[in-house]
């Protein structure tokens, strides 16, 4: 009976998502946003390379090293954001048909598959001076590995079929199962012996690393977050674009001069295929 | 002055791993941006032109 009386705020919310998910408003409202986002985007990530490259003091014991922090460990976090973002958007995609969704998931998933590639060099070129070893097969970096191979393999399989709609259901598919791989990554440090070291930001009892440390950390993964923004908010509207080029030169004619288009392009003008 | 400056590129002895690490991140991330840019500006002049020949706006 409670929940009845929330009932209509439940409606004008999911109204409100409708509306902004809408291709047409999307494509106005993210014109807007993107330079901003940009501008934001490079911004965070000038201040956060100053800070990791020259302002921070070295570690105590990892000297000068751990300047690969700052960018290794934002991009893992990266790495796991992006695929939990493509597995919710699948979802929607699969229950709601949402047009934005398979959209949003694809733009994502080579920008995740490029975190999870920056992740995996950088940890190897500081497990190399640290470990004295370049890449061990433990839990952490082989189901990070896992992981990069779910991107490449999502992306395979959505433009492995000559229908799209088939090929984005699939790929939803895969995405959906892949889940699991995601808390096997987070509590892998925890689970099995491993040369990897646990977590220290994201932790019971607070962050164990030192303010100095972590500041610059924090930037550079808010730098990261925010190209993630620009990157999926550029690569959602070239599909979208893309897309309307393909309905325009399948149904559209070229109009002759002097003559009213609107008689000569029937499909081009109301068909549903333009308007997306 | 130059001191400072060297002793930074060497970074306490890591410098061959510090640099390549930003080195990789610059290439993927910038390619990303790069080649995502791109695509994006060709996919709307691509779709401006189209309108234009076809008279539509929307």
């Amino acid at each position: 009976m409670v929940a009845l009386k929330y009932l209509p705020e439940i409606e004008k919310g999911a109204a409100m998502l409708t509306r902004l998910a809408n291709p047409a408003r999307f494509m106005r409202v993210s014109g807007v946003v993107l330079p901003w986002v940009g501008v934001a985007a490079a911004g965070m990530l000038a201040l956060g390379l100053v800070w990791s490259l020259l302002l921070a003091p070295p570690d105590y014991q990892q000297g000068e090293s751990v300047r690969i922090m700052f960018i290794h460990v934002p991009s893992a976090w990266m790495a796991l954001s992006v695929y939990l973002f493509i597995a919710i958007a699948s979802a929607v995609a699969l229950v709601w048909r949402h047009p934005l969704a398979e959209i949003a998931a694809q733009a994502a998933a080579p920008v995740g598959a490029g975190f999870t590639l920056v992740c995996l060099a950088t940890g190897s070129l500081w497990g190399r001076p640290m470990w004295g070893a370049w890449w061990v097969w433990d839990a952490r970096l082989t189901s990070v590995l896992v992981l990069f191979f779910l991107y490449l393999g999502y992306i395979a399989l959505v433009n492995a079929f000559d229908d799209g709609s088939r090929g984005a259901r699939a790929g939803s598919l895969l995405a959906l199962v892949g889940i699991v791989n995601l808390p096997i990554i987070k509590f892998s440090v925890d689970w099995w012996n491993t040369l990897h070291q646990p977590a220290s930001v994201l932790r019971l009892g607070g962050p164990s690393i030192d303010i100095s440390l972590l500041l610059p950390l924090l930037v550079m993964g808010a730098g990261f977050a925010l190209l993630f923004l620009w990157l999926l908010l550029l690569r959602m509207r070239t599909a979208l674009n893309e897309k309307k080029v393909r309905a325009l030169s399948l149904y559209g004619q070229p109009a002759s001069r002097g003559e009213d288009s609107d008689a000569k392009l029937p499909a081009a003008r109301s068909g549903v295929a333009v308007k997306l | 002055m130059t001191n400072a400056i060297e002793s930074w590129f060497a970074m306490g002895g890591y410098a061959g791993f510090v640099w390549p690490a930003y080195g990789v991140t610059a290439a993927v991330l910038g390619g990303l941006a790069l080649f995502s840019w791109r695509r994006h500006r060709r996919s709307g002049d691509t779709l401006a032109r189209l309108q234009r020949q076809l008279g539509t706006r929307d």
